[in-house]
């Protein structure tokens, strides 16, 4: 045995399609986290830059004139960051159901079905982003 | 094309004509020849795919480092005759016997207990010998497991593995005494049912390389390391003071805090041992033993 082959991480990448629930409920729940994350820092980042330089002057606010309300406004008024918001909202719901199932996991509950209860947890993602659709899309013109 | 020319264009040169359809008689043998032997081959050729039909193909990873040809590593293609019945095993070794005596596989028992031959096959970790090769779509991919290192063929190193086994000390130990008159250490029928499952484990190795974790953590114990420690940590008869240790040794940094429940492992183990399920409750066992409420 003087020699041995090393077939490196390269090839388990090309593998995706042979994945099963567990593997692709572990994926999900990683890729859904670090959105999460990522939008947190954005979110805090938008929102105290605009808080900082808002006007504190009373009238400017209730006139909407504030830096705040505006920035706020013409964020809302972008078709883009409304589907954005559709999809932070799957991502989100996605986590919280996988992350019950986890607590089950943990707990022992449910083993031999683990598998079954990524797909329920899948499709109720998908009847709740399905279902909120009109509510973030409307009012918004392209 | 009958062999007869319908008519012929001119009665005066009878004799011309004569001579023509003597050729044209010729060509018709000829043609007539070459019809029968273009049949022969076609049917030769629906016999040889009849027979392709009946034969598997495999495709099996090819790699030695000792022999020139083979430092880069292959797949090799054989088509081995179905017969009913047939595992991965048997085709391998019949492609083995047959085709190229140089194949390499581990295997032993046949009858899945040695724990010799698992592969992966068709982008699972199975074991050769209770796999259907019917159950497989063809071509059949068989390569060594995976997250080990190739040392030939189908064998990898198992070395890391059984070290991984031996660091949870798989063996029956206890400071405790019979009771009475008592020659052997009797166990309720409770705790072996609790613990049954556990001791089907055949040191295959098939969990270990389905873990991605394991995969990138060289340190982890592993699925059936773990197993291994569930199955004495479980039983009641080693006492307190064993288990103690057993639980030190299985909630260390690499212990069972590393598995983050993909379930590959209790997927893919060929005694389908509920590996994920023996490591939660570890888990469970380990928390327990470090909470303190006062």
């Amino acid at each position: 045995m003087s020699q041995s082959y090393d077939r490196g991480l390269i090839e388990d990448f090309g593998r995706w399609r042979e994945f099963s629930a567990g593997m692709w409920a572990w994926i999900f729940h990683k890729f859904t986290g670090w959105v999460l994350i990522g939008y947190l820092f954005t979110h805090v980042a938008v929102l105290s830059t605009a808080l900082t330089s808002a006007s504190a002057d009373p009238a400017t606010v209730a006139a909407n004139q504030d830096l705040y309300t505006q920035t706020i406004q013409a964020l809302e008024s972008l078709l883009i960051v409304r589907i954005l918001e559709v999809g932070l909202l799957a991502v989100a719901v996605f986590h919280i159901l996988n992350g019950t199932r986890l607590l089950l996991v943990d707990l022992g509950l449910g083993l031999g079905s683990q598998d079954r209860s990524f797909y329920a947890s899948l499709i109720l993602t998908g009847a709740i982003v399905v279902a909120s659709v009109p509510t973030f899309l409307a009012g918004v013109s392209l | 094309m009958s062999t007869q020319r319908q008519n012929p264009e001119t009665e005066t040169d009878n004799a011309e004509a004569e001579a023509d359809t003597e050729t044209e008689t010729e060509r018709n043998e000829v043609a007539r020849r070459r019809a029968e032997q273009r049949e022969r081959e076609r049917v030769k050729e629906n016999e040889r795919a009849t027979a392709d039909a009946e034969r598997y193909h495999l495709k099996v990873f090819r790699y030695d480092p000792e022999v020139e040809g083979k430092q880069e590593p292959r797949f090799d293609d054989f088509h081995v005759p179905y017969e009913q019945g047939m595992t991965v095993l048997d085709a391998l070794i019949y492609a083995r016997d047959e085709f190229d005596v140089s194949l390499t596989f581990r295997h032993s028992c046949r009858q899945a207990i040695c724990g010799s031959d698992a592969l992966f096959v068709n982008g699972r970790q199975r074991l050769g010998c209770q796999t259907q090769l019917s159950d497989l779509d063809q071509p059949v991919r068989i390569e060594p497991l995976p997250h080990q290192e190739v040392v030939k063929d189908l064998v990898v190193d198992m070395e890391h593995f059984y070290d991984q086994m031996e660091s949870v000390e798989p063996y029956f130990q206890t400071t405790d005494r019979p009771e009475g008159e008592l020659e052997e250490q009797r166990q309720s029928r409770e705790n072996r049912e609790q613990i049954k499952t556990s001791t089907r484990c055949i040191w295959c190795g098939a969990c270990m390389s389905s873990c991605n974790v394991a995969a990138g953590d060289n340190e982890y114990l592993g699925p059936a390391a773990i197993n291994k420690a569930y199955r004495f940590a479980m039983d009641e008869r080693e006492g307190e003071e064993v288990k103690q240790r057993r639980l030190e040794i299985i909630e260390q940094e690499h212990g069972v805090w590393r598995c983050q429940t993909q379930f590959s492992c209790t997927e893919v183990c060929p005694k389908d041992i509920p590996l994920t399920e023996h490591i939660q409750e570890l888990k469970r066992e380990a928390v327990k033993s470090n909470l303190k409420f006062w």
